[in-house]
């Protein structure tokens, strides 16, 4: 494989902003590698999964093999290489959490949505993931939505917070349609 | 927003400007903010240092090395170029304090970090934060385009003929990336697998520059060590160590929070007094004193003990990252033991095989101790693992996983032993946990 020439017009799988971005983000620092995984985190967002058309063309920016770039990937935690839900609902069970009822939200989560452990409803909607420590824990039990923080769950409040996510959807869709 | 709480024996120091705004450059400048780094620019390095190292300011990262000494490490010539690194990896289970300075004071670590690029001659400087805090991120992006656009940074920091980059990074999930030249394989997009040391970060760091590598505390410290003098500072806290620590208030307490306290403030007062007690008037098991890795304290234990580094030492345990976990009497050690131990064996990056292989033995051990199918020989061989691991691994995540279990065992064997002969656990309904 070939580097990618800089400023040649390469096809590329990403949104123009998105693809922009990391035009300026391979130049950012000190050396090119560097860019490597906000570039995945930021590709992982945009498509959902580090698919094997983003491993590629971000192979092809950076200048290094796919196998590198999976060599890396595989030991970070937050990037996945199939497609979680639109709403990725991440329990944190680490000790702070777990002593305040962590165990009985997560439960909860994988009752009313009927998943487990990296599991995604039928709709692609909701996916569920145990998690390590999100650093909230002077306000446990949290859980992340993506990457916005919900502070002191509890396991009554699950059924709220699926409809409110719910709703979102809903508000979304109509906002396109009008 | 993650909740403020407040306590009047607090000494706010790092967080005076907390709910006060200042992620606003102007509202930063109003609390006096940059004043810092002027005078440090005017001051120059070795006064910077000096003021650094008169201040006691010890890494808030947990190792509670002084600040101005491992500044002072850094060569003054160097053919390749210097950095800064600021640690905003936060993972430590029982950690949040990183969280709020970048939410409401994201200017202090900037400022910090131009001066710690002054003090050891440095023209860029890396803000590395966990990929979970990506909205702190975005904070933290904004503040560092508003000091460009004041010219606080630049080719040109504050109309001098000196020069300061600053460049903001996300992680993406890693535990291990929190230690320091894991973190800068990282930065340079790879696998955050750690480096044998020497050579230290301060002669051959990141990009193989000398490096200064700092916790997020330690550098939102700075300004205000510069701002107050360094004695001054020091003399806010207890002998050899200066000024006050964020501790992390979380478990089973009425008021869990972050509280800015002095070093060396009493541990019992911290629970009873500042975080209210424990919940519900329960009884006090245990408490962990600073972050998951560290050796869990008896409440006999935490009677005379002062917060800071040395005293915590002496108690048999780490002042580490000042995240105090409270346990109540309902709580069951065995599964608070195996939920720790189960963090480290997610964590391990597997590079040495003493932590590779004894984190996962000791989940093993402690999934099926906790199920009630242990032998009364697992107790001793938990342990005898565990003391193995110690000094036998790379980095400090060896003895992050060892040392507390250590402790579990010595300290709860009665515990353990309830748990034999097929007895389901006093204590816990959530017995299968872990054996995903």
């Amino acid at each position: 494989m070939s580097p990618r020439e800089t400023g040649s017009e390469t096809m590329t799988i990403f949104s123009p902003k998105v693809a922009a971005r990391f035009d300026a983000l391979v130049l950012r620092y000190p050396v090119r590698r560097s860019a490597l995984i906000p570039m995945l985190l930021y590709a992982q967002d945009e498509v959902g999964y580090l698919s094997d058309s983003v491993i590629a063309e971000v192979a092809e920016r950076i200048g290094i093999t796919e196998l590198d770039v999976r060599n890396v990937a595989t030991y970070y935690s937050m990037l996945r290489f199939k497609p979680a839900g639109k709403y990725n609902i991440q329990v944190c069970t680490n000790i702070s959490c777990m002593l305040r009822g962590a165990y009985d939200v997560y439960e909860r989560f994988q009752e009313e949505l009927a998943i487990g452990h990296k599991g995604v409803t039928p709709d692609g909607l909701f996916s569920l993931e145990e998690v390590e420590c999100i650093g909230a824990c002077c306000w446990a039990p949290a859980i992340q939505v993506n990457y916005e923080f919900l502070d002191e769950i509890k396991a009554e409040l699950v059924p709220g917070i699926i409809d409110g996510l719910r709703n979102r959807v809903q508000e979304d869709e109509e906002e396109s349609d009008a | 927003m993650p909740r403020l709480v407040s306590h009047p024996d607090e000494v706010k120091i790092v967080s005076r400007r907390f709910g006060q705004g200042a992620a606003n450059i102007e509202r930063y400048i109003e609390l006096g903010g940059y004043e810092s780094a002027k005078k440090c620019l005017e001051k120059g390095p070795d006064w910077v240092i000096d003021e650094m190292k008169a201040s006691n300011l010890r890494g808030r990262g947990g190792a509670g090395f002084p600040a101005g000494m491992k500044w002072s490490f850094v060569p003054k010539q160097s053919a390749k170029p210097k950095y800064v690194l600021v640690n905003g990896d936060e993972s430590e289970p029982g950690t949040c304090k990183d969280h709020l300075i970048f939410l409401h004071d994201p200017h202090a670590v900037i400022e910090g970090t131009i001066i710690a690029g002054l003090a050891i001659g440095a023209k860029m400087g890396f803000i590395y934060l966990r990929g979970e805090y990506r909205y702190l991120l975005k904070i933290t992006e904004k503040a560092v385009a508003d000091a460009y656009a004041k010219g606080f940074l630049g080719k040109n920091i504050f109309g001098s003929d000196t020069e300061f980059q600053i460049i903001t990074q996300t992680g993406a999930g890693a535990y291990e990336v929190g230690e320091e030249s894991a973190l800068m394989e990282s930065l340079e997009g790879k696998r955050g697998v750690p480096r044998i040391k020497p050579p230290f970060p301060a002669v051959v760091g990141l990009y193989g520059g000398p490096t200064v590598i700092n916790n997020a505390e330690t550098i939102a410290t700075v300004p205000h060590v510069i701002a107050m003098g360094g004695a001054a500072y020091a003399a806010v806290g207890s002998p050899r160590n200066g000024g006050t620590r964020l501790f992390s208030v979380s478990g089973h307490v009425e008021r869990p929070g972050v509280y800015e306290l002095p070093m060396g403030y009493n541990l019992k007062k911290i629970v009873y007094d500042v975080a209210g007690g424990v919940r519900g008037g329960r009884k006090l098991k245990a408490v962990v004193p600073g972050g998951s890795s560290t050796p869990v304290l008896l409440p006999e234990e935490i009677e005379n003990l002062g917060m800071d580094f040395d005293q915590v030492g002496k108690a048999g345990s780490m002042l580490g990252s000042a995240g105090v976990l409270v346990i109540d009497d309902q709580t069951c050690m065995v599964e608070f033991a195996l939920r720790t131990i189960s963090f480290y064996q997610h964590e391990s990056c597997g590079w040495c095989i003493p932590c590779r292989e004894g984190t996962d033995w000791l989940k093993k051990s402690l999934t099926r101790f906790h199920a009630g199918f242990g032998e009364a020989k697992d107790i001793d061989n938990i342990q005898y693992l565990a003391e193995n691991m110690l000094g036998r691994t790379f980095c400090p995540l060896g003895d992050a996983a060892a040392m507390p279990t250590i402790a579990f065992v010595k300290k709860f064997r009665k515990e353990f032993e309830d748990h034999l002969n097929g007895k389901p656990c006093p204590f816990a309904k959530h017995v299968e946990m872990a054996v995903i």
